[in-house]
């Protein structure tokens, strides 16, 4: 099954292991902007797993070319790539977002480290 | 001490618990490159797609007409997502630019942190 | 972050090399029907190019592209693509549909230019929204 897994089904793996990073970076560093980055590297192991289903073989590009015509056997599914196209973009939005949010607090607390706002707000409460 | 290498520790040993988890699960789906899958096989909407978006829009690229053509709402949703997020970084950074300038002064840059 | 390098090797590097990110970005932007490409790429570039000139060479640049000329440019961009989908409802089709809008074009042919008319103005606001997306970091908001 080992070998199987690992001929057969090897894109998993890496897709796993980023994700994996992705939430470890999340949940156990304690800077802020270190959580951003972290969310940014989960979001490319889903981006990874979408692209990586839709592949198939003796496929092409999903661009009409004449020597191929238009049988639908010789081209890949478009629609995972149009899901990702989408999800990169919103992505970046999200990503500008979260820091200018982060901006905002480092001006307030005059830092970014999240065991020292937790005192900072404790003790003003 | 108290967050020091065991924290660490388990942390890494819940992740490699994660990573098998995910891995065991991913042997369930379909091969690399499968074309009996249900995202490779063609049924009804890709077909479509595929067959006859040239007569349809004489666009060759697949993705742009799918996105543009066929899902052109979706897109001008997207569309007004960036634009909204932009305008709302300029709007939450010039609210802020009175904020703590008198405040607590605190050690540490915006990268600073014991990890 | 504001601060500017001043490096003789830097400025001219970057000078050669701006002009050419942006045309080659136009075309990504126009070639989207027949190569990888479209909208959204075109315009990230284009918002590249502006910050590599932003980061690298200072006030030349926002003496060129000032600092409130990205959002006004993603408001001039998602205007015109809901414009280009509110006009098919006055002459009695749906929204966004490019057949009905281009009427004095066979079908396939007014899809083919509403698909490209909507890739320049997705160009142009993805273009605006990041520049000014790096411009309000930068600067700490507008004044």
């Amino acid at each position: 099954m080992i070998s199987d897994l690992l001929l057969t089904r090897y894109p998993f793996l890496f897709v796993a292991l980023l994700l994996v990073i992705g939430v470890y970076g999340m949940i156990m560093k304690r800077n802020l902007l270190k959580k951003v980055i972290g969310m940014n590297i989960f979001q490319t192991a889903i981006f990874l797993f979408f692209i990586q289903g839709a592949q198939k073989t003796g496929a092409s590009i999903p661009v009409l070319s004449p020597e191929l015509g238009s049988a639908s056997e010789s081209y890949l599914n478009p629609l995972p790539h149009v899901m990702v196209l989408t999800a990169i973009v919103v992505g970046v939005a999200i990503t500008g977002v979260a820091i200018s949010l982060l901006l905002v607090i480092y001006r307030s607390f005059g830092t970014l480290d999240e065991k020292r706002i937790l005192e900072q707000l404790r003790e003003s409460a | 001490m108290a967050g020091g290498w065991l924290l660490r520790l388990v942390g890494f040993v819940l992740m490699a618990f994660l990573w098998v988890a995910i891995v065991w699960g991913a042997t369930g789906l379909p091969r690399r490159g499968d074309p009996l899958a249900p995202a490779t096989v063609h049924q009804s909407v890709a077909v479509y797609y595929i067959e006859r978006s040239y007569e349809e829009t004489r666009t060759p690229n697949l993705v742009t007409a799918v996105l543009v053509d066929y899902r052109g709402f979706d897109t001008f949703g997207e569309a007004l997502v960036v634009v909204v997020a932009a305008l709302s970084c300029l709007l939450i950074l010039s609210r802020a630019k009175g904020v703590g300038r008198e405040g607590r002064g605190g050690e540490g840059g915006p990268a600073g942190g014991a990890q | 972050m504001t601060s500017v390098y001043d490096s003789l090797f830097l400025h001219t590097v970057v000078r050669a090399v701006v002009p050419i990110i942006q045309v080659f970005a136009f075309y990504i932007i126009t070639h989207g029907h027949y190569s990888p490409g479209g909208g959204f790429q075109g315009g990230v570039m284009l918002a590249a190019s502006i910050i590599l000139q932003r980061i690298s060479v200072g006030e030349e640049s926002y003496r060129r592209f000032p600092r409130k000329a990205g959002i006004v440019l993603a408001g001039i961009g998602a205007l015109l693509f809901a414009l280009l989908g509110f006009i098919p409802l006055f002459l009695g089709g749906s929204f966004l549909d490019y057949g009905r809008e281009l009427f004095w074009l066979p079908s396939a042919t007014a899809h083919y230019w509403g698909i490209f008319m909507a890739e320049i103005f997705i160009g142009l606001l993805v273009w605006g929204s990041l520049t000014a997306i790096y411009d309000a970091l930068a600067s700490g908001g507008v004044e």
